[in-house]
């Protein structure tokens, strides 16, 4: 009777590939696969691998406003586009070269304080202690917050007049002369590399805390017989054993950082500070307020090839550490 | 009170350490750093709930640790200063289809991958690994444009539309989502599978029956991931949506006007968008860090 009841889940998928049913059942066992991974599959290619062509494309056209209806018409231009994103002596070019280098500085100084944060926040909290439990779930709490609510809200502490940040370190530490600005000129970069280093280091503090997991308890136990102390422990045997899941952390906060619009765009707006002028929102500034996607998609097109080249460098040389340390 | 205790501590917890007693050096280090921390995780939070309580005159002028007067009248103002409900309903359709569409696809693909061997595998993943790594800029004008083409050409209107967006979304969870669900696959063990295949069930009714079920964790963790990155999504929001279809993210700026800034309304606001994720990650966290440990840690 179960059984009768559960049939129709069983057989419902299988009528719904209609003509296939016939097939012999070898053929359909190879087709099987591709047919699971089709949605997936026709999804990447709409949404992510045609706009990647197109994109492409579109870099090699002279794409102003008169043509966003139809691209396709737009006149083709060669390479002017990226000779205009490269020509460093033109303000175009100088602007882009400006911000490359901001977000490189960003980038860094980011990725760099979010794994020191997260990876000794991950140590000191593996061993069991009153208020852990709770001191693990506040700490993931930037992670879960929607990053617009958490950087308005640092918006609000950075303001110049009314704002927590101005009132504490002028009004009553007396570190500053005058309230300085925040939001504008020179202190962006800082305000901007506080939240996301804020926003950022849990996910570096999530992952490393998984990995802690898988260290067995018993290296601890061989050194701690052989006479090591907590802080040789962590040296020796915790740090090495990070190394793998670090090189893959590393390599995601370093995109994600690189690539990160969602943090300048809601703490500056549409514009950012030269100081602070990620690239991200670089292009968008430089292709939606001109209206010039041709040179917008070049822009990003040379992104593109720069952290594909990143990329593959840092896979290959920790790639190579890896086999080096196995023979 | 023992049974308590335990049931506070968060069971994916990892394992004490180590088995000597901890020196003072790292005792203090540790309490030193924790307090630390502590304050700079908690200082936004407890600004965003203090300036929510506060008369707008306290959040105009310099900053007070202590408000003049509390008061919950910008939890009353929020919803008619600027259409919330509307852009909260319009989150919620949003982030809610991207993540049943992206869990019920990663299903599929994971499986697929996890369990068979076919030509093109090894091309498929990386391909759709790497994707992630694709800066966002990137997609937005191509996208942009091939949508409003679609629409052009088709009557389908994507741009704009809550359609565009779901569809968008969901396949920026979608490569993460597919990667995590091999590794949490992968552990469950084939003999259970193959002995339902055995059993007379199909390949389909095997997923469902026996690998779903005990992948449960990996597929709650994928499916809270998918509702974050919809729900917290802000450039895709600022360019593809219109008046009617605008979400949170970009609907949060309209507390800005030429004359005010009205800081604890925004506040209350933030708040009131935050709880529902955060409520949902806490509870749901340990099956986040578990599926990290099945998927990425390996």
């Amino acid at each position: 009777m179960v059984q009768d009841a559960k049939e129709p889940s069983v057989t419902a998928p299988e009528t719904e590939r209609g003509p296939r049913r016939r097939r012999p059942g070898r053929l359909r066992r190879i087709s099987l696969p591709y047919l699971l991974l089709l949605p997936a599959l026709l999804l990447e290619i709409l949404v992510h691998l045609l706009p990647i062509v197109i994109g492409g494309v579109m870099s090699f056209k002279e794409l102003t406003q008169f043509f966003i209806r139809d691209w396709g018409a737009a006149p083709w231009s060669g390479l002017d586009n990226y000779e205009i994103a490269v020509d460093f002596d033109a303000p175009v070019g100088e602007a882009l070269l400006h911000s490359f280098f901001v977000t490189c500085a960003f980038t860094l100084l980011s990725v760099g304080l979010c794994w020191l944060i997260g990876t000794a926040a991950a140590i000191y909290l593996q061993e069991t202690f009153k208020g852990r439990g709770i001191l693990r779930a506040l700490f993931l709490v930037p992670y879960a917050l929607p990053v617009y609510a958490a950087v308005i809200t640092w918006g609000f502490m950075f303001q110049r007049d009314n704002g927590l940040i101005n009132h504490v370190l002028h009004d009553q530490l007396g570190l500053t002369d005058s309230a300085p600005f925040w939001l504008i000129g020179d202190n962006s970069f800082v305000a901007l590399l506080t939240v996301s280093v804020w926003k950022g280091w849990p996910f570096a503090f999530l992952i490393m805390m998984a990995g802690l997991q898988n260290i067995p308890r018993e290296m601890y136990e061989a050194a701690a017989l052989d006479g090591a102390g907590m802080w040789q422990q962590i040296r020796r045997i915790t740090l090495p054993s990070l190394r793998p899941v670090n090189q893959v952390l590393v390599l995601v906060l370093f995109l994600w950082t690189f690539n990160d619009f969602n943090t300048p765009f809601v703490l500056f707006g549409r514009s950012a500070p030269e100081a602070a002028d990620l690239i991200s929102i670089h292009i968008y500034q430089s292709s939606f307020a001109t209206w010039n996607f041709g040179t917008g998609s070049a822009m990003s097109v040379l992104l593109l090839l720069f952290l594909l080249a990143v990329t593959g460098v840092y896979l290959w040389v920790t790639s190579r550490e890896r086999k080096s340390v196995h023979v | 009170m023992s049974s308590l205790r335990m049931a506070v501590r968060p069971r994916g917890a990892a394992k004490p350490r180590s088995p000597m007693a901890a020196p003072r050096s790292f005792l203090w280090s540790r309490r030193i750093f924790l307090t630390l921390l502590t304050g700079f995780v908690l200082l936004p939070v407890f600004v965003m709930v203090s300036s929510s309580l506060k008369p707008l005159e306290d959040v105009s002028g310099k900053f007070r640790w202590m408000p003049s007067g509390l008061t919950i009248r910008p939890y009353i103002d929020i919803w008619k200063t600027v259409p919330l409900a509307k852009y909260f309903m319009n989150s919620l359709i949003v982030a809610g289809a991207a993540t049943v569409c992206s869990v019920v696809i990663a299903v599929f693909a994971a499986y697929a991958v996890s369990r068979y061997q076919f030509r093109g595998k090894r091309v498929f993943t990386v391909t759709v690994l790497s994707t992630q790594m694709f800066p966002g800029i990137l997609f937005l004008l191509p996208l942009f444009l091939m949508y409003v083409n679609i629409g052009n050409a088709t009557g389908i209107a994507l741009f704009g539309s809550r359609a565009g967006l779901i569809l968008t979304y969901l396949t920026f969870s979608l490569p993460f989502s597919i990667w995590m669900l091999i590794g949490y696959f992968d552990s469950v063990p084939r003999d259970l599978d193959e002995a339902a295949l055995v059993d007379g069930c199909g390949p389909i009714g095997a997923l469902f029956r026996v690998v779903v079920p005990a992948a449960i964790p990996g597929i709650v963790a994928v499916a809270v991931y998918a509702f974050m990155t919809a729900w917290g999504e802000v450039l895709f929001a600022s360019v593809m949506t219109n008046e009617g279809t605008r979400t949170l993210a970009i609907g949060l700026q309209g507390y800005s006007t030429q004359n005010d800034v009205y800081w604890n309304q925004i506040m209350a606001a933030s708040l009131v968008v935050s709880v529902p994720v955060v409520a949902g990650f806490l509870l749901l966290q340990r099956y986040l860090v578990a599926g990290l440990t099945a998927g990425a840690v390996k």
